[in-house]
Parts: structure tokens; C-alpha cells; sequence
């Protein structure tokens, strides 16, 4: 062991009295390369064989951003809706006891372990014409299946615990005290909502929000089957990516995919700065 | 013109928390509720602060029906063990909330609200440190913040549980004895909840020794030295320190 | 049922009326979908339904999604394992990015995940000249699956176990070491009963997932019946084919799936609690 061999093992990583650290990071290194970045490089490199021009003509043709448009207005609507009607839930799970409680927390992770399939033919027969939701509402002259609407309905489904299970822990730790405190200054239940629990809520609100609409643009399985697939009006842009490679277009649907996978990565940047922001303040 | 309490009771499922509890106090006197954990006393505190119903009893202060009254309705100013500031509000903020939550009719003016909170982070000796958060202060900056947020409705009782007990001793000491002059000089009511008999014979006109839901002893500290009234009260305060220097002091003339 | 508690307690008619909007949103948004299930995949009757499962097609889809599984979900316990092991009982410069790196599959679409592959193993992608050279099939056949199916899900174990390893400390297995003990026997006897609950926990979300992933096998796996579909695949093709009770009764053994992964997860929660995790996220 030479000094330098010893003076570089202490920079980079202390030294432990455990054993095993090289088998298990040097497999662990393996693994993520061999499964995750070489296929990732080869998605963040594909899309530049077409050369600037092509990759910028690729992802901005009519068809294309339409599905992009989509896809990030339909996540963003589901989103919103996820977040008042999980912000409900949370509280009510969290807050108050009433039968059944256990059960609707225990459904709540149900879009996280259903298969995006079972719950895409599932919506689709529920909100069609015919279907126990849809027929009454095509009575009203609302249709829901095949249209765009049908894709912010999905995309609701899958959303949900994103929210409620991000908003939970945060509620049960603000504690009640803070809440006890606003009462005896004379605030009333909807004065100190506002002002003292909404705003301690706010990161955990932003983050489920922002985890919804992450999984949400990315959705394929449980949007297809409702969504009505037609180009330019109800096609969602993982579907395009679907449909250029089998016509082999590797290169256009690899640029559709880069594009969606920025965002998502955006999408996190933004978050973390912002939870970083809001969390330094206190 | 006096807080009058009348056998309170209350039962947590079927643990007996307060088994009739019965005193009166004068209006302006310092109460110190002293006791082991367990006792009772941050219990008969939250209730009069309303953040806890009692299952019997009746309390009346300043000729009201006390416990008819909601929490909000009451002026109770309520000091925490943990301070249960607003964390994501400023000083300034946190001090001003009661002032902003009251009704249209009743709320000061902007410049107004300013202006006593200003004057209370100075009575708090706080000045200048309106614009920071919670978590940029000490423990006692902190406990202090909560005191003048509590102060800014102009209560007509002031509640303490345990407000000292996460501080060091130096700092509580310190702030035992501000805490004592600020009565001194408001006049307000106050009931203060205390497991360490130094603190409550020191800082307080009256001692309420409870024990098991119940009061062994309401006295003077000066009475409860001299003549404890029961086994436990005498093993309670055998625990306290040498007597303080000038007796005296600790004896307050009431009404 | 409501009794009021404290002086913060909800006015009775805000308790009351939150409580039914999360009911009915719980209902409408994610009970109905599961209820739709099960009734069309009844719907001719039982015997229908028994009838469409015992389909040669749809016997090799219940096959292949099993054997997909059966490498996928060992395969990314052993990585789990490693990768907690490296990052909670050692430290070293670049653990946050090791982190983020695990987290990736959760902010890419499933497509983009299939996509990957192919633009590495596919027939134009970086191998694919080579591997028709040497008449090795990736794309379009079981390899393909079961690596789309790994990146999908390879971080369930891992990011369960991390926290869970990291609350519970060096202390054990240093005790272990100054007594003596190997590696192996370090992990064997000391960690790993330890953690046992939360590696249950893990893995059982990771098989729910494995079973039931679409969108990332449908683009690798080329829906060649009888060889490469995956029952969310075969679901998809009776589907299309209008074969409703038979779409619907594979998608009901795949829902019963995610419920009995519902219930041993809740029991797991119940039970386990401070076993499973140091906080409860997703």
C-alpha cells in the first residue's frame, strides 16, 4: 500500500471497520450502467444522428406537438384535480375517524399496484357510451371516452396516491399544537386552515402534485384504451413513440423520447430547487 | 372578582386525570399548579384554556361561566411547553396573528397592529427581531416569542405549561424572574404549570400542590414551607432547595 | 362516529361533508374501475370466463409473465441488497448521485423505458447488426422482456431498504465484526433478520409491478402470440380483438394479484411498522 493509494482511499471514501464495500458498490456500479445509463446514453444519443435540424424538425411536426400538448396539458389537469381532491383525502385520513377508514387508506395505493392495462380496459368500458358512468353522462350530451377528456380521467386514476401518500406523513408531523395555538388568538377553524396549516402544507403539496404529473406525462398502459388514439386530436405522445419505431423511424421516435424525458428531469430540477427554497426559510 | 374553580373532573377513556379539583384564586395573582407527571395539571390547564372539556365541574372567572365559553371566545393567552410557534411565519407575524384573525369590526388597523408588536418584541426585548423565522432563534427567543404573541390579545388569563422546561437552567432562571416582574407590572391572572418546586415557590403568590387528579395544598410558598398540609406535600417540597434569602420577597400582599 | 375531541375539532358539517367527497372521489375514481373488472369478466358467466383462461395463448401468456418475473425479481432483490449495503454501511463521495441514479426508472415513462432497449438491441440499434450476425434475438423475445422488465423495476428493494438500513444503523454489524465475524455471516445473521420485513415489503412491490408492467414490455416484445406476450399484452390483444369476457378475465387475475399485494402490504404496515420503514413514502 502505497502512500498515495492510502491518501486517495481517504478522500474518497472513509475508511469503515465493515467489510464487503468493493463487491457490493463495484456490482451495484455494474448493474446501474449495464441496465440503466448505457441504454440511457444510447436514447440521449440516437436523436443527434438526424443532426440539429433534423432532431429540432422531428419533435416540433404538427402531429408531434399536439401529442406533446396533450400528454403535459392532460398530466397538468389531472394534477390539479388530483391535488384539491387528495389534499380531501390526506386530511380526512389523516384528521378525523369514521368507518371504513382503514379500507379507503388501504385503496388509496390501488392505482400503484393495479396493472396500467387492467385499469385502461377497465376506464375505457366505464366511461364508455354504454358503461356504468358513461351512459348517463352521454345522456347529458358528455362524452367522455375517446376524447381527450377521457385521457385527464386516467390520468386522475393514476395520480392519486402521489398525492395522499406524499401529503399524509407531512400532516400527522405538523402535530396539533400550532393548530391549538391559532384557536386560543381567536382564529377560527377556516381562519387557521388557512393560515397556518395550508401554507405547512404547501412543499408536500407541490411535490405530490409534481409526482402526479411526472408519472402522468409518461402514462401509456392506462391511457391508451380510453384515449381514442387519433393524430392531432387524442394521441398521446408515448403512443407516437410507439408508432415511429414500428415504422422503424428509430431516430424520431428516440428525439420524442428525449424531449419527454428532459421534461421529466426539468420537471424534478425545478422541484428539488424549489423544496430547497421553502425548506431554508424555516 | 375572581377565577372560581368547582370540582372539576375528567377522564381520559379510564384513567381518572382530575377526580374534583376545587379552589379559588384572586384576580391578578400568580397560581403555580406543581406536581409530578401524571398529576393532573397540565390537564386543569388545557381545560381552562378551553383546549380540553371536563366531564364535571363548573369554573367561573370575572363572574362568567367559563367552560360555556369556546377557546377562541375566552382571551386566554396559552404559552406552550414547545412553544408551537408558526414556523413558516416571521416573528412579527406569529405576534401579530391574534390581532389579524378578529373580525372586521374589532381588527386594529394595519399601522395599529404594527405598532403593539413592535411594542412587544421591545416589553420581550426582542427589538429588531421582528423579521426573523422561529427557526433562527434561540430556545428562550423563541419561548419569548410565544409569550408576546400570546400577550398581543390582551388577555384576561394568562396559561403556561411548563414554558421553561426545554430551556438550560441558567436561561430559565433568567426568565423565571422576567417572567415575574412582567406579572408584576400587567396584573394579569396567571396560572403556571410546574414540575420543579424551586420554580413555583420562587415565582408564585400561590401554590396549588396536585397530586392523582387531585389538590393536596393551596397556599402561600411560605405556608406550604411551614405547615405542609399532607405526607406528600412534605416529601414533595423536602426535594426543593434551602430556603431563599429574604422570605419576604415571596409573599405578596392580595386583596 | 365524529365525537368531538378537542376545542380544534371541524365544524360537524365540514366533517361530515369532506368525508363524502373523499368517499365518493375514493369510489367513483378507483373502486369502480376494480368493480368493473371482475363484473364483465363475469359477465357471460363463470364458465366463460374459465373458459377464456384456459386458452393455450392465454396459458403462455400466464407462463411467460411468470418465468419474467421469476428472473426479474431475484435479480433486483440481489441488487437491492448490494446497493443498500454499499450505501448505508459505508461512506463515500457520490452517494446522492448513486441515489438519484436508483430513482431514475420512477421519472421515465414505461415507453421510453422499452425505447431504450431498442435503440440499443433492436434491429437498427447499437448491437442489433451484430446480435442478427451471431442469430441472437433480444428484441422481440424473452431477454427483451425480462430487461425491461428489470429496469421498470429495479428500484423497489433498493429504496425501501435504504432508509430502512440507514435508520437501523452501523452498531450490529460493528459489534459483529470486533466478535469476529465474516461478511457473509455479518449479513446472514445480523442484517438481514433485521430487515427482513422491509426485504417482503420490497419485493412484493416489485412483483406487482413485474407482473403487471405494460408499456415498457409492449415496445420490446414485438405482441407475437403464444411466444411474447405478457398477460397485460394478452389482455391487450383480446381487447382489440373485441374478446371482452376473455380481455376482462385475464385482467382479473392480474387485479386479484394487485389486491392480494394490497392486503399482505397492509398487513406488512400493520404489523411491521416501524420494521418496514423509517418513513412512509413511495
Amino acid at each position: 500500500m502505497t502512500p498515495l493509494s492510502v491518501a486517495t482511499r481517504t478522500a474518497v471514501r472513509k475508511p469503515s471497520a465493515l467489510p464487503g464495500f468493493l463487491p457490493t458498490f463495484a456490482f451495484t456500479i455494474f448493474y446501474l450502467s449495464a441496465i440503466v445509463l448505457i441504454p440511457l446514453a444510447a436514447l440521449a444519443i440516437r436523436p443527434w444522428s438526424l443532426g440539429l435540424d433534423g432532431f429540432i424538425k422531428a419533435v416540433t411536426t404538427p402531429r408531434v406537438l399536439a401529442a406533446l400538448e396533450l400528454s403535459f396539458g392532460a398530466a397538468a389537469i389531472a394534477a390539479i384535480i388530483n391535488t384539491v381532491f387528495g389534499l380531501i383525502v390526506a386530511w380526512v385520513l389523516v384528521r378525523y375517524r369514521f368507518p371504513f377508514k382503514r379500507l379507503i387508506d388501504a385503496l388509496v395505493d390501488l392505482p400503484f399496484a393495479l396493472p396500467t392495462a387492467v385499469a385502461g380496459i377497465a376506464l375505457a368500458t366505464l366511461y364508455s357510451q354504454k358503461g356504468w358512468v358513461g351512459a348517463p353522462l352521454s345522456e347529458l350530451g358528455l362524452k367522455i371516452a375517446y376524447t381527450p377528456l377521457g385521457v385527464v380521467v386516467a390520468l386522475t386514476f393514476i395520480g392519486l396516491p402521489f398525492v395522499v401518500r406524499t401529503l399524509q406523513p407531512v400532516l400527522s408531523d405538523l402535530g396539533l399544537e400550532a393548530e391549538e395555538a391559532a384557536a386560543t388568538l381567536g382564529a377560527t377553524r377556516f381562519q387557521t386552515f388557512r393560515r397556518v396549516v395550508l401554507p405547512a402544507l404547501v412543499p408536500a403539496l407541490l411535490t405530490g402534485a409534481a409526482l402526479a404529473f411526472a408519472r402522468a406525462v409518461g402514462e401509456y398502459g392506462s391511457v391508451i384504451f380510453i384515449a381514442g388514439n387519433l393524430p392531432m386530436v387524442s394521441e398521446i405522445a408515448p403512443l407516437l413513440i410507439v408508432i415511429k419505431l414500428e415504422q422503424f423511424d428509430y431516430a424520431g421516435a428516440a428525439a420524442v423520447g428525449l424531449v419527454m424525458l428532459s421534461a421529466s428531469f426539468l420537471i424534478l430540477l425545478m422541484l428539488n430547487a424549489l423544496q430547497a427554497f421553502v425548506l431554508a426559510r424555516r | 372578582m375572581s377565577l372560581v374553580v368547582e370540582s372539576i373532573a375528567k377522564k381520559f377513556d379510564r384513567f381518572a386525570a382530575l377526580n374534583g379539583v376545587s379552589f379559588t384564586v384572586p384576580k391578578g395573582a400568580f397560581l403555580a399548579l406543581l406536581g409530578p407527571s401524571g398529576s393532573g395539571k397540565t390537564t386543569l390547564l388545557r381545560i381552562l384554556g378551553g383546549l380540553e372539556f371536563a366531564d364535571m365541574g363548573r369554573v367561573q372567572f370575572e363572574s362568567e361561566e367559563w367552560l360555556a365559553l369556546p377557546a377562541r371566545e375566552r382571551r386566554a393567552g396559552f404559552v406552550f411547553q414547545h412553544y408551537a410557534l408558526f414556523r413558516h411565519m416571521t416573528v412579527a407575524k406569529n405576534i401579530a396573528f391574534g390581532l389579524e384573525v378578529r373580525a372586521r369590526a374589532r381588527r386594529p388597523p394595519r399601522a395599529e397592529i404594527a405598532r403593539r408588536v413592535d411594542e412587544l418584541l421591545s416589553l420581550v426585548q426582542l427589538d429588531g427581531l421582528g423579521k426573523r423565522y422561529p427557526s433562527q432563534l434561540s430556545g428562550g427567543q423563541r419561548q419569548r416569542v410565544a409569550l408576546a404573541r400570546a400577550l398581543a390579545i390582551e388577555p384576561r388569563m394568562l396559561l403556561l405549561d411548563e414554558p421553561f422546561g426545554a430551556l438550560d437552567a441558567k436561561v430559565r432562571k433568567d426568565l423565571r424572574v422576567w417572567l415575574r416582574k412582567l406579572h408584576d407590572a400587567m396584573g394579569i391572572t396567571t396560572v403556571f404549570v410546574t414540575h420543579d418546586q424551586e420554580e413555583a415557590l420562587q415565582v408564585a403568590d400561590l401554590v396549588a400542590v396536585m397530586n392523582q387528579g387531585r389538590i393536596e395544598q393551596i397556599a402561600t410558598p411560605e405556608q406550604l414551607r411551614a405547615a405542609p398540609a399532607t405526607p406528600f406535600v412534605a416529601e414533595f417540597l423536602a426535594e426543593s432547595l434551602p430556603r431563599p434569602m429574604a422570605p419576604a420577597a415571596n409573599v405578596v400582599n392580595l386583596r | 362516529m365524529f365525537q368531538p375531541r378537542n376545542a380544534i375539532e371541524d365544524p360537524r358539517i365540514v366533517r361530515v361533508g369532506a368525508v363524502a367527497i373523499a368517499a365518493l372521489f375514493v369510489a367513483l375514481n378507483l373502486v369502480l374501475p376494480l368493480v368493473v373488472v371482475f363484473s364483465e369478466a363475469l359477465s357471460s358467466g363463470v364458465h366463460a370466463a374459465l373458459a377464456a383462461l384456459k386458452n393455450p395463448d392465454a396459458w403462455s401468456a400466464i407462463r411467460l409473465t411468470l418465468i419474467v418475473a421469476a428472473i426479474a425479481v431475484p435479480s433486483n432483490m440481489i441488487f437491492g441488497l448490494a446497493a443498500s449495503w454499499a450505501i448505508t454501511k459505508f461512506d463515500f463521495w457520490g452517494k446522492s448521485f448513486l441515489l438519484t441514479l436508483i430513482d431514475i426508472p420512477f421519472s421515465v415513462s414505461p415507453v421510453v423505458s422499452g425505447l431504450i432497449y431498442v435503440l440499443m438491441f433492436g434491429m437498427q440499434g447499437w448491437l442489433g447488426p451484430w446480435l442478427r450476425a451471431h442469430d441472437i434475438r433480444i428484441i422481440f423475445a424473452l431477454p427483451g422482456i425480462v430487461l425491461a422488465t428489470m429496469f421498470v423495476t429495479f428500484p423497489f428493494v433498493a429504496r425501501e431498504l435504504i432508509p430502512l438500513m440507514s435508520d437501523q444503523g452501523r452498531d450490529e454489524e460493528e459489534a459483529a465484526v470486533s466478535l469476529g465475524a465474516s461478511g457473509l455471516a455479518i449479513f446472514w445473521r445480523v442484517t438481514l433478520p433485521n430487515i427482513r420485513w422491509g426485504l417482503l415489503y420490497g419485493v412484493l412491490l416489485c412483483n406487482a409491478r413485474a407482473m403487471g408492467e405494460f408499456g415498457a414490455v409492449s415496445v420490446v416484445s414485438g405482441h407475437i402470440r403464444g411466444l411474447t406476450n405478457t398477460m397485460p399484452l394478452h389482455v391487450e390483444v383480446l381487447y382489440n380483438d373485441f374478446q371482452y369476457v376473455g380481455a376482462f378475465a385475464v385482467a382479473s387475475l392480474l387485479a386479484l394479484l394487485a389486491l392480494i399485494t394490497l392486503l399482505v402490504k397492509s398487513f406488512l404496515e400493520w404489523r411491521y411498522a416501524d420494521e418496514i420503514a423509517a418513513t412512509h413514502r413511495h
